[in-house]
């Protein structure tokens, strides 16, 4: 601790240079905060999908519909122990930039194959027994400003027509990454405004909960037998397969967010390796001193070490909080990213890079410094 | 009582023994030390001279265990300091040698109260402790009123007592000076050399000192001379 001040008088000889560097790595470790937001948003219906889940789709396209019928003949097959189903809506809610996932659910069985949704008993209820009542997300509760009692329109697009709902419960996700962004409402409802339009009796996707998450193989291919040579073909996967599915429909976001983090990482080893050698070439004479004076040759190392660390991380720390400062303000998509947060674990991470770049980028400049013959560096006084 | 003839002294605080040093440019070998002898007693003040590249800097660098001889022996106060490992010896260094430079070699980011202090913070004092050396030390220098000034804002004079200051503050077994007026103006020169005869007569130091300076070396008690990698009497 006594070498503190001194390895502080050292980085703020030259401000400018200094300031720049940890600059630089504020700015590296915004964008790695942002990027891994972004990844972990994508992501995050991989992340928490339940490994006792499949989802059944229509096998031609997840837009194509499925009958109704097919809950019941879901149910009967072995080791499934419930099938709920869902369909997508798609209204918009004054503007297009609004979006939200609105679904319409089977309000029989949803809860009890998504109990991570966690909504009070009152609520639930208060929501069943109003045929226009509607379940909303916490964040996009909190986004448009709704609470329980109000009255929302939806513009329908492929129900056309206005759509106005109670709003009768909010829900919160149990674990970080669930989906609070969801609006739900009944299946029943849409069912009885559309018998004019299409769609009647069909039912967008269902989800299937499964006894035995080792039998989810068995269970797949059987549903997809059961229901094959039929008018509506199903294509049955977990759900984790069918969010990374939809994940990679944008391309290989992981992919691409490490190519991004690794060049940035690389650049931030070269920026403040640059700054170490420069700071320690400058004073080599200084350096001939302190050893001259008994500071030892494992002193000297930690010195220029420590002037790296704290440049690394202070500008670690300074993107970080802004990342961190940047997603408490929410979804900056308007609902593309539902799940936008930086969690405590990835700032760690963050962090671990930021003091590994410091202590990489240092290395060598104190390894030189460690390594300086004092005659040497006293003659270059 | 200094010495240069090899014989043993039992009062001998410094004790050089067959002292070489060879170095080796390019294909060429120089013998900058030549089978060197030197004893030097505690409160001795001596001055080296002699010609650019006679070893003078060289010596002072083997005294103060900065480099390593050729062969030959260095002891300062019963230990051999010839053969300690790189660690030992930087230990060894904070404990007995003050260092005085012909250019101050004050780190510039540093007050002349941090400059000071640097070596104090190889030790075990406190905070509070190391502050009444530093006090102690930089009044004894005549610079208690400049604790707080950065080297650049002190005269040459001023630097090279700071440095002295740092020299003396951990109340090291001998002072080592490599040129110590070499860029200071006459007046600053004679205070320079004013404060180390008086750290030699009132507080019994030891000093050793290059210079070029024959004003310089009359100060000390005796004056040897660097004459092809070997010490000769001069006046003393």
């Amino acid at each position: 601790m006594k070498y503190l001040p001194f390895v502080f008088r050292n980085l703020f000889r030259k401000k400018t240079r200094t300031i720049l560097t940890i600059g630089s790595i504020a700015v590296a470790l915004f964008l790695f905060g942002l990027l891994v937001t972004i990844e972990t948003a994508l992501n995050a219906g991989v992340d928490v999908a339940g490994v006792d889940r499949l989802i059944v789709r229509n096998k031609i396209s997840l837009i194509m519909p499925l009958p109704l019928s097919y809950q019941e003949r879901l149910r009967q097959i072995e080791s499934v122990s419930e099938a709920t189903f869902a369909t997508w809506f798609g209204g918009i809610y004054q503007e297009p930039k609004n979006f939200f996932p609105q679904f319409a659910i089977d309000t029989d069985t949803y809860r009890t194959v998504f109990p991570e949704f966690e909504i009070s008993d009152a609520e639930w209820n208060a929501f069943l027994s109003d045929r226009e009542g509607a379940v909303v997300g916490k964040t996009t509760a909190d986004r448009f400003g709704w609470k329980v009692g109000d009255r929302i329109p939806l513009q329908g697009t492929i129900w056309t027509g206005t759509w106005e709902f109670n709003i009768r419960a909010i829900y919160e996700g149990t674990r970080s990454g669930d989906d609070e962004s969801q609006f739900w409402f009944q299946w029943k409802y849409l069912e009885e405004r559309r018998q004019t339009s299409f769609g009647g009796g069909t039912v967008g996707w269902y989800t299937v909960q499964i006894a035995d998450p080792d039998q989810a193989v068995t269970v797949t291919r059987t549903i997809d037998e059961r229901f094959s040579n039929s008018a509506y073909e199903t294509s049955t996967e977990t759900e984790q397969a069918f969010a990374a599915g939809f994940a990679k429909q944008i391309g290989n976001i992981k992919m691409l967010i490490m190519s991004i983090g690794a060049v940035v990482l690389f650049t931030l080893l070269l920026v403040t390796g640059n700054t170490m050698a420069m700071a320690v070439r400058e004073r080599v004479p200084e350096l001939g001193v302190l050893k001259t004076l008994g500071f030892g040759d494992k002193t000297v190392l930690f010195l220029v070490l420590a002037e790296s660390l704290v440049i690394a991380t202070v500008g670690g720390a300074l993107g970080l909080g802004m990342a961190k400062l940047f997603t408490m303000s929410g979804d900056p998509t308007g609902g593309m990213l539902p799940v936008f947060y930086l969690s405590t674990r990835e700032m760690l991470l963050g962090m671990a890079i930021a003091i590994f770049v410091g202590l990489a980028a240092g290395s060598i400049p104190a390894l030189t410094a460690m390594n300086l013959r004092i005659v040497d560096a006293l003659r270059r006084v | 009582m200094v010495d240069i003839d090899g014989k043993e002294h039992s009062a001998s605080l410094i004790r050089v023994r067959n002292l070489n040093k060879v170095y080796r440019r390019g294909g060429e070998t120089i013998n900058v030390l030549q089978g060197l002898n030197l004893d030097v007693e505690k409160g001795e003040f001596v001055a080296f001279m002699g010609p650019s590249g006679s070893g003078k800097t060289t010596l002072l660098n083997l005294l103060g265990g900065l480099d390593t001889p050729t062969s030959g022996t260095v002891s300062v106060d019963g230990d051999e300091i010839t053969h300690m490992s790189g660690r030992k010896l930087a230990s060894w260094r904070a404990r007995h040698v003050g260092f005085i430079f012909q250019m101050y070699n004050l780190i510039p980011v540093l007050t002349a109260f941090q400059n000071v202090e640097l070596p104090l913070l190889l030790t075990k004092l406190s905070k509070a402790k190391r502050k009444i050396h530093v006090e102690t030390a930089l009044t004894l220098v005549g610079l208690s009123d400049r604790m707080t000034h950065y080297p650049r804002q002190l005269s040459g004079g001023q630097e090279q007592r700071v440095a002295i200051a740092r020299a003396i503050v951990t109340d090291p077994t001998f002072l080592l000076c490599d040129e110590p007026t070499g860029d200071l103006d006459r007046k600053s020169a004679e205070e320079i050399l004013d404060l180390l005869t008086e750290l030699e007569s009132d507080h019994g130091k030891t000093i050793l000192m290059v210079t070029h300076d024959p004003l310089a070396a009359e100060r000390a008690d005796m004056t040897l001379h660097l004459d092809k990698g070997a010490l000769v009497e001069g006046a003393s």
